[in-house]
């Protein structure tokens, strides 16, 4: 078959965002220490999470931070088996939701357990999960 | 305000175009959308590009694409409402054009996504979601976050990867119609439901393909429709738009999209129509469980009841509401910017009855709508047209 002819651009691009955590560093620090924190504005009493700085629902900044319990329930799930590039050394990972007790549903891996045996509606468990000083992130277990 | 028509219309081969450039690739719509409405570029004031980028070499696509094709010195720019960017261009453009700021504008879908491998693309989609929380250390992708819909839909409405399966089905068998469509043969129940998984329940043949494509239409002013002795204008009766929250995880449920049924209230009640009065409609099918979910939030159907309307034809020619038979996102392709002004072209073809008869909607109120989302329901827009 003819290739359709194109030329290679010489000009290849790399891109490494820096990602601002100061308004929120809390969260992070604290995950190191392996607990996973909210944020509760104060004026109006949402909850946030992923935690934020300003509260979009009523518009105060006057916020505080609330360890979350971890206890939830799945609501939906999948696996992800064609992965993007960035992510194609990591073996196949099932990404759930879940709702937690307080309120506020939370969007990660979840490991420990094959996803035949997952079911709508079982109990996780949402902890944090520190590889690295870098690589801090949390995961949702089986209870 | 200005009552506004479509005058004029172009759309170019989708598919893999690696023998074309962003710009030559537009031409192939805007020529044939300028020479239908019996207007040179010249005579455009105004153009609105919906194009996402990014997966192609130029950051300003607009003034490339209006360079290339004689539109320099008109007011341009670029609209960004990811897979919805083709329908915030149009919208953009309908602005203009109501408000009297000129009686003519051009609209632009342009993408060209074949330039970079595979998996870059489904990393770039990926990241469109909420980057921070949801692909930083989640890598999610586009088939996911519909899979997630998928898995809540199944188990609260029974609704089966065969049903999904007969989306595409359907949808191969009248892209295997459209000579512009990237997909055109046709498939199985069984082919689909054998095709390799992407992200569990989604498999190859639930989703759409990543395709180059590009589509024009031409917008006027009731007066300028009756000055350039316009015979068969197709009017834009109204554009409903909503959208959802950034994080997925803060939504209320995976079993449908908020702004897809905020938008269709807006644009009923501002056409004056309701859903029965739809004689074609072009919905937002980038993945099988999209245009089930589709169906239900547009009042096709109940909520829950749209894989019925599969299961039963109803969305086939002969049905109670003909759905996607130009193939859809699913077989014509979606290059994601254009998708929109993609639609409109289709059904202002449908609306004037102009497609081969085996995969032409009958007319009865000459009322067509083109749902488009973009993102997981982050954006989303519905338009109604009449001839």
């Amino acid at each position: 078959m003819n290739k359709t002819p194109s030329l290679k651009s010489n000009r290849p691009l790399t891109i490494t965002y820096n990602l601002p955590i100061s308004k929120t560093s809390k969260f992070w620090k604290k995950l190191k220490e392996g607990k996973v924190f909210a944020t509760a504005c104060k004026k109006c009493g949402k909850l946030h999470f992923p935690p934020v700085a300003d509260c979009g629902e009523c518009g105060s900044s006057e916020i505080e931070w609330v360890k979350l319990n971890g206890n939830g329930k799945i609501v939906t799930f999948t696996e992800v088996i064609v992965k993007p590039a960035s992510f194609s050394k990591e073996p196949q990972y099932i990404v759930a939701v879940a709702e937690l007790i307080e309120g506020v549903r939370v969007l990660a891996w979840f490991r420990g357990i094959e996803k035949e045996k997952i079911e709508i509606g079982m109990k996780v468990k949402l902890k944090a999960k520190v590889c690295s000083d870098e690589k801090i992130a949390y995961e949702f277990v089986p209870v | 305000m200005n009552k506004v028509a479509i005058i004029g219309k172009g759309h170019s081969r989708f598919g893999d175009r690696s023998d074309v450039n962003l710009a030559e690739l537009s031409f192939e719509a805007v020529h044939p959308a300028l020479e239908s409405s019996g207007l040179t570029a010249k005579q455009i004031p105004y153009m609105a590009l919906g194009s996402l980028g990014g997966w192609s070499e130029e950051p300003l696509p607009a003034v490339v694409i209006a360079e290339y094709c004689g539109l320099t010195g008109a007011g341009l720019v670029r609209c960004e409402a990811a897979c919805a960017s083709g329908t915030a261009a149009v919208f953009n453009a309908y602005s203009v054009v109501r408000s009297g700021q000129a009686d003519l504008a051009l609209v632009v879908g342009a993408e060209k996504m074949k330039q970079i491998d595979t998996l870059t693309v489904m990393e770039m989609i990926g990241r469109a979601g909420y980057y921070m929380w949801e692909f930083e250390n989640f890598g999610m992708t586009f088939p996911a976050y519909y899979a997630l819909h998928a898995v809540e839909h199944m188990e609260k409405f029974g609704t089966t990867e065969e049903d999904l399966a007969k989306v595409a089905v359907k949808n191969h068998r009248y892209g295997a119609m459209n000579p512009v469509a990237h997909l055109r043969q046709e498939i199985t129940v069984e082919k689909a439901l054998n095709s390799p998984m992407i992200a569990w329940p989604l498999k190859l043949f639930d989703c759409c393909p990543i395709s180059d494509g590009a589509a024009a239409v031409v917008l006027a002013s009731e007066k300028k429709v009756k000055e350039l002795k316009i015979e068969d204008p197709v009017w834009i009766e109204s554009i409903g738009f909503s959208s959802d929250t950034a994080n997925i995880s803060k939504r209320e449920n995976y079993v449908g999209l908020n702004a897809t049924l905020k938008a269709s209230k807006m644009a009923y009640a501002e056409a004056e129509i309701s859903p029965k009065d739809v004689d074609v409609a072009n919905v937002h099918d980038c993945f099988t469980i999209a245009e089930i979910m589709a169906y239900e939030d547009l009042g096709f159907c109940e909520k829950g009841k749209g894989a019925n309307m599969i299961r039963e034809g109803d969305t086939e020619i002969g049905g109670k509401i003909p759905v996607n038979l130009d193939g859809g996102l699913k077989a014509k392709g979606h290059p994601i910017g254009t998708t929109g002004v993609s639609m409109l072209v289709e059904l202002t073809k449908q609306l004037r009855e102009e497609v081969k008869p085996a995969r032409q909607a009958p007319m009865k109120n000459y009322v067509a709508l083109a749902h488009n989302t973009g993102g997981t329901g982050h954006y989303g827009y519905v338009t109604v047209l009449r001839r």
